[in-house]
Formats: structure tokens, C-alpha cells, sequence
């Protein structure tokens, strides 16, 4: 039953939050982690009693009308992975342990959003849950209740509740013309209406809604300074998996099960893509703060998450969703490593940090392959993605478009490599000559995400036979 | 026409009157206002029962919470709102320019393609029955919606208190 993804997380902050709370308190960290990696290992086991539990009481009240295929089943992964790994740094970061019991709540909030995006099939149902996890976002970036963190909530909240205006209006004008809001319906309604003024009105709200909700340039105002002013562990969840979910999932979906593709949006798309992952590593290039850089890097690579998609065939949507589950993973690890510099050093100006190798040997290996990962080199994960995006923009007739996505793998290298040059092979800053490697907590995950870059790139060619096999009945080609 | 119109204008003052006023309190009765005229245009368009939501929370029940917690604030001073006005004409000067645009645009599309609903065409249920009998599932989220935004306010209000 699909439906546990959403209701379990939610029953449980309820559980937690009643009287032995104290013990609640202490009990939340593990519960927590046992579910996100219940969530990460029930995903790919359709078998299990888990599936088959049938909560009729639920089930006559709320009509639940879930479901999940291959793509749905990659993001749930990585809802519960990128959870995980958020929650494991708060344990080092979040010191009072009032406020990680708070974060903690959220997140499992958040969790229970997203998995409902990820299971609805109803556009109504997609939207709901997805001003779920909006609120939740808004909750965790002003979480310190800093100045910057304060300023950067309101500016998501701002450009949010335009994303929704225009995704309610969209809405509105579909339920009109198919009179019903589930995906198969409006399909087939939209087959059967020649396309007109008012349906690209609404196909066009939706999207830039989404567009908006995925950080893509140029609706990308709020997304630098929200993953740079929230918290450490708060960025990793964003820049993990929140805009992945609540803009380039739900895009993908949409386009897959309602809009299907057509030669204008393929276009919308590949312009759309091209420009966030050129401009977005541009402005990567220039930055001199380590999460802004990583921030505008996530603009650039979620371009390739829709050049992907852009290419209209099965091959491009696979790696596009590979890409989702490459950049959930090496995204998360180097927001990681930022975490642990800014731990230890205090600061997260690259600038004036120089030769931290030495001193932080595990954060700079981790962080060399997560920046390789996410430059495509061989035979890291991120290279078989973005080979992929590539291969099925040039066999679909792109080939503009796959020269610019080359192009744009080339400026991710040039700025990570500056990054690695200067902030841990530079020569060693007397400022920081003293300072040590950072905690377990810290380390422990980037390992953990290290050893998926690498262990998800030798076994690439088994991923990807199973996913293209997975996406043929998807996209129909 | 010339009256929903009317209506529309109205409602439209009120939105932008609540956005670029001064003054909080101000800012809180012009939402009351523009929720009291929502309220006349779903009347007129037969939601009846989303009309006496819109009046009764969003015209009554929440301008009178914004109101209440609004009087305990230190109000700006007369420089500092004047700056504060000064800023947000600078920065929003555009604003009635594109709700100008997209409200003519819209208008002329429906003008311009007049689509019966589907539901209608075909005997279907309408948007009402959709809503409240076809989609249950939706009341989950919006459970969970209003619990994780009033979560977040006790979260963040809480840690107010301590630090104040």
C-alpha cells in the first residue's frame, strides 16, 4: 500500500509529539533514520508484506489513489537517501537537542510531501502535496531564525506563492476542459481537444510554475540565496532532493503522463536547459562562497536534468532520471564537505581558505570525487548520466544541444578544479594551519555518499540496462 | 459584464492597496476588504458555500487574528515607513503594469475561445462533486498542510519567546 509512504511519516511525527515526550525526544533520531532507510530498501523490494498491507479504514475515507513506476520509484530512493544523510549532520550541527527534535519534525513532514508527489496521480493531489513540502522548506530555511535566513524564506515564500498562482490557474483551466483532475483523464482529454490558445495558456502556466519550484534560469532568483543562507543540513535536503521533487520531478511527470511531448514544448525545454546549465556554471565561476558556488552549480546541473527530458525520447528521460539520483548523491556529498569546512574553519570564503588537504584529508577526497562525479569524468557515476543526456540529445537530432551540454561539462571542471586548487591544494593559509579533520558525523556520510559515486559508476552499465528497459513504456518509443 | 468588471477592478484596488500600504493595520483591513469582495464574486459565480468561507474566515476570522497580533507590534516610525514606501515604489513600480497585461490577455482569450467544461458537455459531475466527493485523498494533504503551518509558526514563534 503506497499510501503507508505518506501516512507513516506523518502518524509518526504525531507519535512523537505526545506525552512521554522526553523519550520521544531521544527515540526521534534513530526512528527516523530506520525509516528513511526502510524507505531506500522497501523501494526496489515489490514483494513484501509492507506492499501488501491493506489499511481499509484509511482506505474508505480517503480514496487513495497512489501509484508507483520506475521514475517514481528512483525519487522515492532518493527522498529517503538525501533524508538520511540530512539527518546524520544535524546529529553534529543541530547542538541543542530541542532544535534537532524540531528538525527532525520537519523533515519528516517534508518526507511525508514529497513521497506524495511522487505517488499522486491526480494533478489536484500533485499540487497539495507539493505546497507541503513548500511549507515545510519555508519552516526549515528560516529554521535559525537568523537575518539571512529570515530574508531568504520570505523570497521563496514570494516567488512560491507566484509558482502556485499559476499552477492553481493552470489547474483550473485543465479540470475545465477534461472535468476531472486525474492524470489519465486530462491525457486523454488533451488527445481528443485540438490544441488551442487556451490549452497552451495552460500548459504554459503550469510549467513556468514548475520551472519556478526547479530553480531553472531565468526563474532561479531564490534558489542561491536560500541554499546558501539555511542551515548546513537544511541545504543538503533542499539542494538534494526538495527542488528535484518539487520542480523537475513534478515537470517530468506532468510532461510523461499528462502533456506527452510535442515539437514547441521539446524546444521550451531545451532552451530552457541549455541556458540554466551554461549560465548556471558561469555564475558558479565567479562565486567566492562554497555553498553559493555549489548552489549555482545545482542551477547548471538541473539544466542537464532538462536538456535531458528535452530530447522527448525514452534514452533522454532515463538519463535524465539518472541524473536526478547523480545529482541527489554527489549534490548532497558536497554540501557535505561544505558543511565540514565551515565546521572546522569557520568560514566558508574560498578565497581566503588555501591548502586545507593536509589538514582535512577525508573532506578532500570526498569532496575530489564528488566534483569529478559532478563534472562527468569517467568512470564516476555523473559521467554515465550525463553521457547518456549527450548521446540521446545527438541521436534525437540535437546536436547543437549536445555540443552545449559538452560545453557545459567542460565549465563544471573549470570551476570545481578551481574550487579543489584553491581551497585544498593551494598553498597552506597560516590562519588555518591549526585546525583538524571534522567529526564522525560528518565524515561518515560523505563516505557513505563517496562510496555510491563510485560504486554507482562501475555498476552503470547494470543500472542503466534496467532503467532503459523501465522508461521504453514510460515515454512509448 | 460592466459590473464584473466593476468587481474585478475593485478587487484588484483592494489586493494592491493591502500589498503597498504603510501601515500593518492598514495592510490587515485591506485583505479583509479584498476577501469581503472575493466573497461577492463567488456569490455571483453560485459558489455559495466557498462564499460564506471566503466572509466568515478569510474576511472575518483572520483579519480580526492579524489585527489582534498586529496591535501588540511597535508600529514603524514616520521616517522609517516613509523610506520603507519609498523602497517598495521603487521596486514594484511594474506590479499594476502586469496584472493590467495579464488581465486584458486572459479576458481576450476567453473572449476568444469560449469552451463549455467538459463535465457539462458530458453529463459528468461538476467541479463541486469533484471536489468534495471524488477527491478525499486531497483532505490528507491539506490535513497535513495546515498542521505542518501551524507546527512551524509554534517552532519558530517558540524560540522567539526564549530568546526574547
Amino acid at each position: 500500500m503506497y499510501a503507508l509512504l505518506v501516512l507513516v511519516p506523518f502518524f509518526s511525527l504525531l507519535a512523537l509529539n505526545l506525552p512521554f515526550r522526553e523519550l520521544n525526544r531521544r527515540l526521534a533520531f534513530g526512528f527516523a533514520a530506520i525509516l528513511f532507510l526502510l524507505q531506500m530498501g522497501l523501494v526496489f523490494i515489490p514483494d513484501v508484506y509492507f506492499w501488501r498491507v491493506h489499511l481499509s479504514f484509511f482506505a474508505n475515507i480517503f480514496h487513495f489513489q497512489l501509484a508507483a513506476d520506475i521514475l517514481s520509484k528512483v525519487v522515492l530512493f532518493c527522498i529517503g537517501l538525501v533524508s538520511l544523510t540530512a539527518l546524520c549532520v544535524s546529529r553534529s550541527l543541530i547542538k541543542e537537542s530541542e532544535e534537532r527534535f524540531n528538525f527532525i519534525n520537519i523533515i519528516l513532514l517534508a518526507v511525508a510531501g514529497m513521497n506524495g508527489v511522487a505517488l499522486a496521480q491526480d494533478i489536484f493531489s500533485l499540487y497539495v502535496f507539493l505546497e507541503i513540502t513548500a511549507v515545510s522548506s519555508f519552516i526549515l530555511i528560516a529554521f535559525e531564525k537568523d537575518i539571512l535566513g529570515l530574508e531568504s524564506s520570505f523570497k521563496y515564500i514570494v516567488l512560491s506563492a507566484v509558482a502556485t498562482v499559476l499552477m492553481i490557474a493552470g489547474i483550473a483551466i485543465l479540470m475545465f476542459i477534461a472535468g476531472s483532475t486525474n492524470f489519465s483523464v486530462i491525457h486523454s482529454a488533451l488527445l481528443s481537444q485540438n490544441r488551442n490558445l487556451l490549452l497552451s495558456l495552460s500548459i504554459g502556466l503550469f510549467l513556468s510554475a514548475l520551472f519556478i519550484k526547479a530553480g531553472l534560469m531565468p526563474f532561479h532568483g531564490w534558489l542561491p540565496d536560500a541554499y546558501t543562507a539555511a542551515p548546513a543540513p537544511v541545504s543538503i535536503f533542499l539542494a538534494g532532493i526538495v527542488t528535484k521533487v518539487a520542480g523537475v520531478y513534478c515537470l517530468i511527470r506532468i510532461i510523461l503522463s499528462v502533456i506527452g511531448f510535442n515539437d514547441q514544448l521539446k524546444g521550451i525545454l531545451l532552451l530552457v536547459g541549455a541556458f540554466s546549465a551554461i549560465f548556471g556554471a558561469l555564475s558558479a565561476l565567479t562565486q567566492s562562497d562554497f555553498k553559493r558556488m555549489l548552489s549555482y552549480s545545482s542551477i547548471s546541473q538541473i539544466g542537464y536534468i532538462i536538456l535531458g527530458l528535452g530530447s522527448g525520447t525514452a534514452l533522454g528521460v532515463a538519463g535524465a532520471t539518472l541524473h536526478i539520483f547523480n545529482h541527489a548523491v554527489f549534490k548532497s556529498l558536497l554540501f557535505v564537505n561544505s558543511a565540514a569546512v565551515e565546521s572546522q574553519t569557520g568560514s566558508r570564503d574560498i578565497d581566503k581558505m588555501n591548502g586545507l588537504a593536509k589538514q582535512m584529508p577525508w573532506t578532500s577526497l570526498t569532496s575530489i570525487l564528488g566534483s569529478l562525479s559532478c563534472a562527468g569524468i569517467p568512470p564516476l557515476a555523473g559521467f554515465w548520466s550525463k553521457l547518456v543526456i549527450i548521446i540521446a540529445l545527438w541521436l534525437a537530432g540535437y546536436k547543437i544541444y549536445a555540443v552545449i551540454a559538452v560545453l557545459g561539462s567542460l565549465l563544471t571542471l573549470a570551476y570545481f578544479l578551481a574550487l579543489q586548487r584553491k581551497l585544498f591544494f593551494a598553498q597552506p593559509n597560516d590562519e588555518f594551519k591549526n585546525i583538524k579533520e571534522a567529526g564522525f558525523g560528518l565524515i561518515f556520510p560523505a563516505f557513505f555518499l563517496a562510496a555510491l559515486i563510485v560504486g554507482a559508476g562501475i555498476l552503470s552499465p547494470w543500472i542503466l540496462s534496467n532503467f532503459i528497459l523501465g522508461f521504453n513504456s514510460l515515454v512509448g518509443g | 459584464m460592466l459590473l464584473e468588471l466593476l468587481i474585478l477592478i475593485l478587487l484588484v484596488s483592494a489586493g494592491l492597496w493591502t500589498v503597498m500600504t504603510r501601515s500593518l493595520l492598514r495592510s490587515a483591513m485591506g485583505l479583509a476588504l479584498a476577501s469581503a469582495i472575493l466573497t461577492i464574486v463567488m456569490f455571483r459565480m453560485n459558489a455559495n458555500i466557498a462564499g460564506v468561507f471566503e466572509l466568515s474566515v478569510c474576511a472575518g476570522l483572520i483579519p480580526v487574528l492579524f489585527i489582534s497580533v498586529i496591535s501588540l507590534t511597535q508600529p514603524m516610525t514616520f521616517k522609517e515607513a516613509s523610506d520603507h514606501m519609498k523602497e517598495r515604489l521603487h521596486r514594484f513600480w511594474g506590479l499594476p503594469l502586469i496584472v493590467v497585461v495579464l488581465g486584458v490577455t486572459l479576458a481576450l482569450v476567453s473572449f476568444k475561445y469560449k469552451v463549455t467544461p467538459a463535465a457539462i458537455q458530458e453529463g459528468k459531475p461538476d467541479v463541486r462533486f469533484i471536489l468534495w466527493h471524488l477527491k478525499q485523498f486531497d483532505l490528507l494533504g491539506q490535513i497535513i498542510i495546515l498542521f505542518t503551518g501551524v507546527f512551524g509558526v509554534a517552532i519558530l514563534f517558540k524560540e522567539r519567546n526564549k530568546r526574547g
